[in-house]
This record gives structure tokens, sequence and C-alpha cells, in this order.
């Protein structure tokens, strides 16, 4: 499904800043996997998913999204297979436009557009089911402008419009990290019932230690730009916090230091 | 200070106001929707203008020549937008260029700095004597209005569309417009290009309604449509929310302008030579206010946002 080769990311190359942000980093998911990604600030969690998603071209190595070389194609080309959720629930709608335009955008993810009607009468009454799902009360405020809602409605509506046109691979960056635990809770509950219902390939990068154990079938942990820990099958199923941390003690040969203990 | 002076006056204004009001629609599309200050619109509407005039007076047609006016706009959008997409240029900046190279286009489009057309020899659309004793048909103000009115449609329907709705989003929001499959460059360039199309159209009606075009007819453009955009915004907002009604609301916050612009004038408070300084100073607080009322009302602004948030 997807096949990250040796790929490598230096930002700033050649000055005082220059980091070594991706190392050599490989990665393969088969079709349907749900993965969690933990590690610590400044891991690479976020640039291993700008990676996938083209956000700039890596500086060596191969990306490969069901078979397709993607290595080269722009952001808005890779966009056809991928749905993506970000951290700020600022970044994943658009704030003037509706709730319904914003999902009819979304529907259209990797179409190319003309000057067809940006919205239909059938699109509406099909949103209004969908919204229902989130339990937000959303369905009766079809075309309120998304910059009125609240950070938690802004993300269940961002996670709604990654799946609507079903995504091969769904990309989840801290989603849940700037809202409160009760809404994170639901985003995360709302989570967990798409991926089942879609059966969909998903990368969950969380903040969170408990929820990268009870949500996947797989759990990888980045630290400077490659993967010091990759558990799956049985051995996640069985997984606890403490066993983690022990873990990445001897994976990483440090102490759990308070720095990192943002992770749980 | 014959208030009679005025009110003959009036008409021209309305004329004026209406034309304007076109070009700055067009900077409602860029700065607005989509979140660039595009500073073609000082040579465009020249271009607009000089093609218009030039064609007519070679003998075509003055809709075919208009159109052609409308296209040579849309190019130097064109321009604009690969300088700042393939180029990499700030828009801004990428504007200004444009603005620079446009001052020899339009000089070697019309061979000289000014290009008159002659009322009485060619059949003009609109005219500063078209505006009294004519059958209303033929009324500058109405043809304009009417020109305005089937603009405000077209973009209606354009922007309800999935390409237009894809420029807006782009505008509002880059990375959420990319991750939906938007290719942004392609927006960005095709929202100068129709900007700057309405801007060169603009243009040429304002060459046929006084009668000839000059280089130096499109100088302070942006910042007229600004103040027009800007009025109009202040105030129709509250009572205008349809998109086509705030299209509307901009042309007529350029007939406003124009209306202050000539009621200053008439009361004798500044000479013309200073409007322009005028317009400036006017347009310079009217871009403040946002910036003062986050700066200093920022507190009830993060309460209100807390409260949102919970
Ligand atoms: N666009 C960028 N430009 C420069 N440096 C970057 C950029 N994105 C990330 N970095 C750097 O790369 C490292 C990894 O960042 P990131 O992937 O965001 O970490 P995280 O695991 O917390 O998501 C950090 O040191 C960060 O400062
Ligand atoms: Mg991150």
């Amino acid at each position: 499904m997807l096949e990250i080769k040796n790929v490598t990311k230096v930002f700033n190359p050649g000055t005082v800043n220059e980091k070594l942000a991706l190392d050599n980093f490989s990665l393969t998911l088969e079709d349907g996997d749900f993965v969690t990604v933990i590690g610590g600030n400044g891991a690479g969690k976020s640039t291993m998913m700008n990676a996938i998603a083209g956000a700039w071209t890596v500086d060596a190595g191969q990306i490969l999204i069901d078979g397709i070389d993607v290595t080269k194609l722009p952001e808005h080309k890779r966009a056809k297979f991928l749905g993506r959720v970000f951290q700020d629930p600022m970044t994943g709608t658009a704030a003037t436009m509706g709730i319904e335009e914003n999902l009819a955008l979304a529907k259209r993810r990797g179409n190319t557009r003309f000057l067809t009607p940006g919205i239909t009468k059938k699109e509406r009454e099909e949103y209004k089911e969908l919204l229902k799902i989130l339990d937000l009360g959303l369905e009766t405020r079809l075309t309120s402008k998304v910059g009125l809602l609240s950070g938690g409605q802004r993300q269940a509506l961002t996670l709604l419009m990654a799946t609507l046109k079903k995504p091969k691979l769904l990309l989840l960056d801290e989603h849940t990290a700037a809202l409160d635990p009760k809404t994170a809770a639901k985003v995360l509950e709302t989570t967990e019932y798409i991926v089942q219902k879609d059966h969909l390939t998903t990368l969950m990068i969380t903040h969170n230690m408990k929820d990268a154990i009870v949500h996947g079938n797989r759990l990888i942990m980045l630290m400077d730009g490659k993967i010091i820990l990759d558990i799956k099958g049985e051995e996640k199923k069985r997984l606890t916090v403490k066993d983690l941390l022990q873990k990445f003690e001897a994976a990483s040969g440090e102490e759990f230091t308070n720095d990192q203990a943002i992770l749980g | 200070m014959n208030i009679l002076h005025l009110l003959n006056s009036m008409p021209g204004t309305l004329a004026q106001g209406l034309i304007w009001g076109i070009t700055a629609i067009g900077i409602y599309i860029t700065y607005r929707i989509l979140d660039v200050a595009d500073l073609t619109v000082d040579g465009s509407l020249c271009t607009g203008g000089a093609v218009c005039i030039m064609m007519m007076v070679s003998g075509q047609n003055v809709f075919i020549s208009m159109l052609a006016a409308t296209l040579a706009g849309m190019v130097t959008g064109l321009v604009t937008g690969l300088f700042h997409t393939f180029m990499g240029i700030p828009a801004i900046l990428a504007g200004i260029l444009t603005q620079l190279g446009l001052y020899s286009v339009n000089l070697k489009i019309m061979g000289k700095a000014n290009q008159a057309i002659n009322v009485d020899k060619y059949n003009l659309l609109v005219c500063s004597r078209y505006i009294k004793g004519v059958p209303f048909y033929q009324n500058t103000i109405f043809v304009v209005a009417v020109c305005t009115l089937i603009l405000v449609a077209l973009l209606y329907w354009f922007f309800g569309t999935e390409l237009g709705c894809a420029l807006r989003a782009t505008g509002c929001n880059g990375n959420m417009s990319r991750a939906q499959g938007i290719n942004t460059n392609f927006s960005k360039v095709l929202g100068l290009m129709i900007s700057n199309g309405l801007v060169g159209l603009s243009g040429a009606l304002l060459a046929q309604y006084q009668g000839f075009a000059d280089i130096n007819m499109g100088r302070g453009a942006i910042v007229i449509g600004l103040a027009a955009v800007i009025i109009g915004e202040a105030v129709f907002s509250r009572i205008f929310h349809n998109f086509a009604l705030k299209l509307i609301s901009v042309a007529l916050g350029s007939i406003l302008y124009y209306i202050v612009l000539q009621t200053v004038v008439w009361m004798g408070i500044v000479d013309t030579d200073n409007l322009k300084l005028l317009t400036a100073l006017i347009v310079a607080v009217f871009l403040a206010i946002p910036y003062w009322k986050s700066k200093y009302f920022s507190k009830a602004i993060v309460k209100k946002g807390g409260r949102t948030n919970a």
C-alpha cells in the first residue's frame, strides 16, 4: 500500500540550522494497516507525513502509494490518494466558506475541476446524512461559515472531508492535540469508527501513548528521523504503557526523561 | 459654492464611478477572494484603454475592440501570475514588474503617450456626452450599469462552479486547497487573469468615456479600487451577504467614492492636485482599522475565541 524507501530529508542544508529530519527512512504499510506513530518533539513525525503528502521534494529515496511512484508528483496531485487531517484545526478547512462548500471541495479531491456546479442539490442531502455521524448538530448548519465552528467541530469536519472520497491512505498528524480532552476523545472515537467502516489504511501521529496503544494494529516510534521501535501483531495487542517505556529505553539507550514525557 | 454646479456634475460622476466600479470588482477578486494585492492594474487599465482606442481608430467595431481590451488585460494578469507562481516572485513585486513593463508596452500600443478618439467619427459605446439628452438606452450610466450587472451575474455563476470554488478555497487556505487536490498556482493565475481582464475592460470604457487613452490613466488605479472595495464593504456589508450583492456593493462603493471626491472638490476643501494624496490617506486609514482593532481590542477577541473553542 505505502512504501517509503530510504528517504532522506535535510532542512536548511549548508547552514548552521542544518537539520537531518529524515535519515534513510523506510516504512512499508499493508492494506488496511492502522499504524500509530509516537516520538518526542522534533523526532521527524510530521516530516514523514509531509514527505508522503509532497509538501516538498525529498533529497533521496522513493515513495510509492499502491505501487505508484509519487516521489516526483506535486502535492495537489498526490492529494488524489491521500486524506489528511492536521494538528491545527485552522489548517484543514476553508474558514470563509460554508460547511457544505468545504465538503463539496473534498468530494472533488483528485478530480479535474470544470465549470460544472461546485455543489449540487443531491450532494446537499448526502452531506446532511453524513454530518449526522459526527453527532455535533452540524447537519442543521450546512451553509454556516466554517470559521464560526469550534476547533473540535472543525477537526471533526476535516476528518469527514479527508474520508469523504475514500483515500488510499489516511494521514492524521496529532489531529486531536489542540482539542480539550473531552472533544479529543470524541474526535478519536469518530476516527476509529470511520477507519473501521471504510477499512482505511491509516497513519496516525499522536502525542498520547495510551491512544497509540489502544488504537491500530501497529505502533512505531521515531527518534532523530529514524524508526527506533516497531511493534505489531500479538505483541501490539498485549502492549502496555510500561512495556512501551521499557522498550523505548532499550531501543534508545536513554532514560525516559521528563522532556519526552509529553508522550504520555 | 453653487449647489447646482455640484448637482449638474452628478450624472458624470455617477458614470465615472460606475466605470471605475468594474476595475474595483476586478480588484475585489484579487484582494478579497484571492488574498493578493495585485499592482498590475495600474498598468493593465491603460493597456485596456490603449488597445480599445487603437483598434477603434483602425476601424474595428466597438465590441470587438472592447473584447480585445479585455483579453489584453487577461494577458497582463497571466504575466503577473507566471512571475508569481512559475518564477516564485512575491505577488506584490510580480505586479510591480508587470506594471513597469506595461509602461513601455502601452507606449508601443499607442505610438505616443496619448491617443484621442473623435466622438463624431466613431460609434462609441459610452461617452461623456451621452449623459444627457440621449435616449436612455444610449445613456452611458444605463449602459455601464447593464454591463456591470451582466458581469456580476457571470462572476456569481463562475464562483459557484467547481473551478470558482477552487479559486475561493485557494485564497482562503492554500494548504487545505492543495490537500484537496487543488492546483493553487493555477487558481492564482486564473484569478489574476480574470481580475485584469475586468480592469482592461474598465480601461476600454474609461478611454471611450473621456475620449482618449493616456499613458497615465491607470496611475493609482489599485488605490482607487481599494477605496471602492473598502467603502462598499463599510456601507453595505451588514445588509449585503450574498456574493452577487457583495460585488454590487463594490460597484456602489466606487460611485460613493467619486461622489465624495466631487463634493470635496466642490466645497473647496482640497484642490484637485491634492486628490490623490487625500485618497491615499483615506485608504491607508481604512486599511489600518482591522489592524488597530486586533491590536487594541485583542483582549475581547481572545475571550471570544476561547469561548467558541470550548
Ligand atoms: N519546513 C521546515 N523547515 C525547516 N526545518 C523543519 C521544517 N519542518 C521540520 N523541520 C525540522 O525538522 C525536525 C523534525 O520536525 P517535525 O517532523 O515537525 O517533528 P515532529 O516529530 O515533532 O512532528 C525539527 O527539528 C524541525 O525543526
Ligand atoms: Mg509534528
